[in-house]
């Protein structure tokens, strides 16, 4: 497989000022996607995986400087220099995003076919007929039933699953090099996040488009990603290929992670396992290992130091702990969580 | 579990809406009983009328047809006071934890509000049973005087339940209480109701889209689709062994948090939504989406009949 980096993230921060002082929604993250891959980024609300790929697509404003600092390269062009209306002309062409609820992002006084269709007049020199005609195509390749007569309608008459329809198809319509999604399934029925899980999976190969999928459900990442970053107080904290994330993880967080996630799979379990306590306050982010006030194992360096990243030898898989430092292993020994916790 | 005494039943149960298209038939003819100490799962897609049945059951729709018996006796055949204690019995916990909580208020009002009018306590004893309360659902006594703006999505449903825990109730209905959360808080959230249960002997009717979550939780499962109920079971048993194809279809749609599971796996994928409830199909309800839909079932409707002690289902085919 060709390893070619499409877009590449480098100690992306970004902070939002506030009364009460500034949040630091993401601190110091680096991510990069190949060509054709699926990449999920995971964590619990609040981490920051939302507002870091905003910020590579450009839907933070700029002006008052929330980004401080870190490089997004997307063909060898570092996607922050860029002004707003220098970015428009990735955005919904190149660079395309769905959102997480179907009911808000459609324009309830237009018709979904002039919605689908806008980004492809905005982006290339065609007439409405030939813009028509492509919203067809797309509209039929994400097999919506009845293309035509639901052209017509307005978002209010179509439902959930449709709407998340209309909006990949909006997303799609430029064939993007790269689509981001946002919690593309969470606000639908398991029958229908089935639907679209299929759908976007099929995307790959009928457009040639790598996917970076935002979600906190690692069934779908399971489903999904070929590589997994997981994202906790606005860091990854371990990086790995789907099947040594979910076999051999190294971080406490993941085992949380995939400790608390019910599994069909498996024996039903008394309580299920979950992290205690809630994410730290970013305006003023503990100094050590943010994790450190939930984590069963944290020690004393955890509380003042900021843990290291440590590569391991399966193939670019990395967790930032203390427990995998060979200092600790040379004195208490590794630790390992075979897949997470397990209802403890 | 053999003479386990039966809370509520609901007989026949319709509740219709008129629309302008017709007759909205969103509850259409349950039957389902809710013993003392249980947890029964109503699974389902959006639209198919839990909620509805929900509401049903809390007094707050009158059904067309049925009836709804409380301890023995039908709800709407209540008078006067008879109304309040029903109200204090059967309590509710929503499925936004950022619409159900009266922004103007501190949690303790939101809290004792029910206390209040119940007369259930007042003064320095109210202040402690709120207190009491909130420790139950794992807060704190300096959180009783916060604005609910002032809280995550897990601690408000913590808040939500706490309310209903308030009046010592019977049984409560849980509308999709965690559907708006995060996964480690979904099972901080599932664990604190099922402590609740052991140390209160409380029944739940558990109303979700989630199938896997629901089995954590629940005794007996019961899958609705389109307003009638298609496959009841006790829940270990539903996943193991399922009759019906929207069961079946549900349970394949779950993501596995498990890639190698994933990548082997075939789904059953359901094509389109769930029809509309305005003009139901004349035979089997599922009969448009289900791929082994025979003539019979396009004409006459199934009826729940047991097909193993204790799991029922309606499908012409089992």
């Amino acid at each position: 497989m060709e390893d070619k980096k499409i877009l590449e993230v480098k100690d992306l921060v970004v902070s939002f000022d506030t009364f009460q002082g500034a949040v630091q929604a993401v601190r110091g993250v680096s991510w990069y996607l190949k060509e054709k891959e699926t990449v999920a980024i995971v964590g619990e609300s609040g981490c920051g995986k939302t507002v870091s790929i905003q910020t590579v697509i450009g839907l933070n404003p700029r002006k008052n400087g929330s980004v401080k600092g870190g490089q997004a390269l997307f063909e060898g062009k570092n996607l922050l220099d860029l002004t707003e209306k220098e970015m428009r002309d990735y955005q919904g062409n190149e660079l395309s995003i769905i959102f997480q609820d179907p009911f808000t992002f459609l324009n309830p006084t237009m018709t979904v076919g002039q919605q689908i269709m806008e980004p492809y007049l905005q982006h290339n020199k065609v007439s409405k007929q030939e813009a028509r005609e492509k919203a067809l195509e797309i509209l039929k390749m994400i097999s919506l039933p009845n293309p035509e007569e639901n052209m017509k309608r307005y978002p209010h008459q179509l439902s959930g699953g449709m709407r998340q329809r209309i909006m990949i198809a909006m997303a799609l319509i430029c064939n993007p090099k790269i689509l981001f999604a946002d919690e593309p399934t969470t606000a639908l029925d398991v029958t229908i996040q089935a639907q679209i899980m299929e759908l976007m999976n099929s995307l790959k190969d009928k457009i040639n488009t790598s996917i970076v999928l935002i979600t906190h459900d690692m069934g779908v990442v399971a489903n999904m990603a070929e590589r997994i970053y997981v994202m906790y107080a606005g860091e990854i904290v371990e990086h790995g290929d789907v099947d040594t994330i979910f076999n051999h993880p190294r971080h406490p967080y993941t085992w949380g992670l995939l400790g608390s996630v019910p599994r069909l799979d498996k024996k039903i379990q008394e309580d299920l396992y979950s992290i205690p306590g809630t994410p730290p306050d970013l305006i003023s982010p503990p100094a050590g290992c943010a994790f450190a006030a939930r984590c069963k194992y944290a020690c004393k360096i955890c509380k003042t130091q900021k843990p290291p990243r440590i590569d391991f030898e399966e193939k670019e898989h990395y967790a930032n702990c203390w427990l995998n430092h060979p200092e600790y292993i040379r004195r208490n020994g590794v630790v390992r969580r075979e897949g997470g916790y397990d209802g403890e | 579990m053999e003479n386990r005494e039966a809370l509520l039943e609901l007989k026949d149960v319709k509740t219709y809406f008129q629309v302008q298209k017709g007759t909205l038939k969103a509850v259409n003819g349950v039957d389902l009983t809710i013993y003392r100490g249980e947890t029964v799962g109503l699974v389902g897609e959006s639209g198919c009328g839990k909620s509805t049945l929900g509401k049903t059951i809390m007094r707050l729709y009158k059904p067309n047809d049925g009836q709804v018996l409380y301890q023995g006796r039908d709800i709407w055949s209540y008078r006067g006071k008879e109304k309040k204690a029903y109200a204090k019995n059967v309590q509710m916990i929503f499925q936004d934890p950022y619409a159900c909580l009266d922004p103007l208020c501190v949690v303790s009002d939101i809290i004792a509000e029910g206390l209040k009018i119940h007369k259930m306590c007042s003064g320095a004893q109210l202040e402690q049973r709120v207190e009491e309360l909130l420790n139950m659902v794992g807060l704190g006594k300096e959180h009783a005087s916060r604005f609910p703006h002032e809280f995550s999505g897990g601690q408000r449903q913590r808040i939500g339940i706490a309310r209903a825990l308030s009046l010592e109730p019977q049984l409560i209905v849980c509308d999709e209480p965690i559907s708006a959360l995060d996964v480690s808080i979904q099972a901080q959230v599932v664990n604190l109701l099922k402590k609740l249960q052991r140390e209160m002997g409380l029944s739940y009717l558990f109303i979700t889209h989630d199938l896997s979550m629901v089995r954590q939780i629940s005794n007996r499962i019961a899958v609705m689709y389109l307003g009638s109920l298609v496959e009841i079971a006790d829940s270990e048993d539903i996943y193991l062994k399922n009759y019906h194809p929207y069961t079946k279809a549900l349970l394949s749609a779950i993501p596995i948090a498990n890639p190698e599971a994933e990548r082997s796996r075939k789904r059953i994928l359901l094509s389109g939504d769930v029809p509309s409830p305005v003009n139901l199909p004349k035979g089997c309800n599922f009969c448009q989406r289900c791929s082994k839909a025979t003539e019979r079932c396009r004409t006459e409707k199934p009826v729940l009949r047991e097909v193993e002690k204790g799991h029922m289902v309606a499908c012409h085919l089992v």
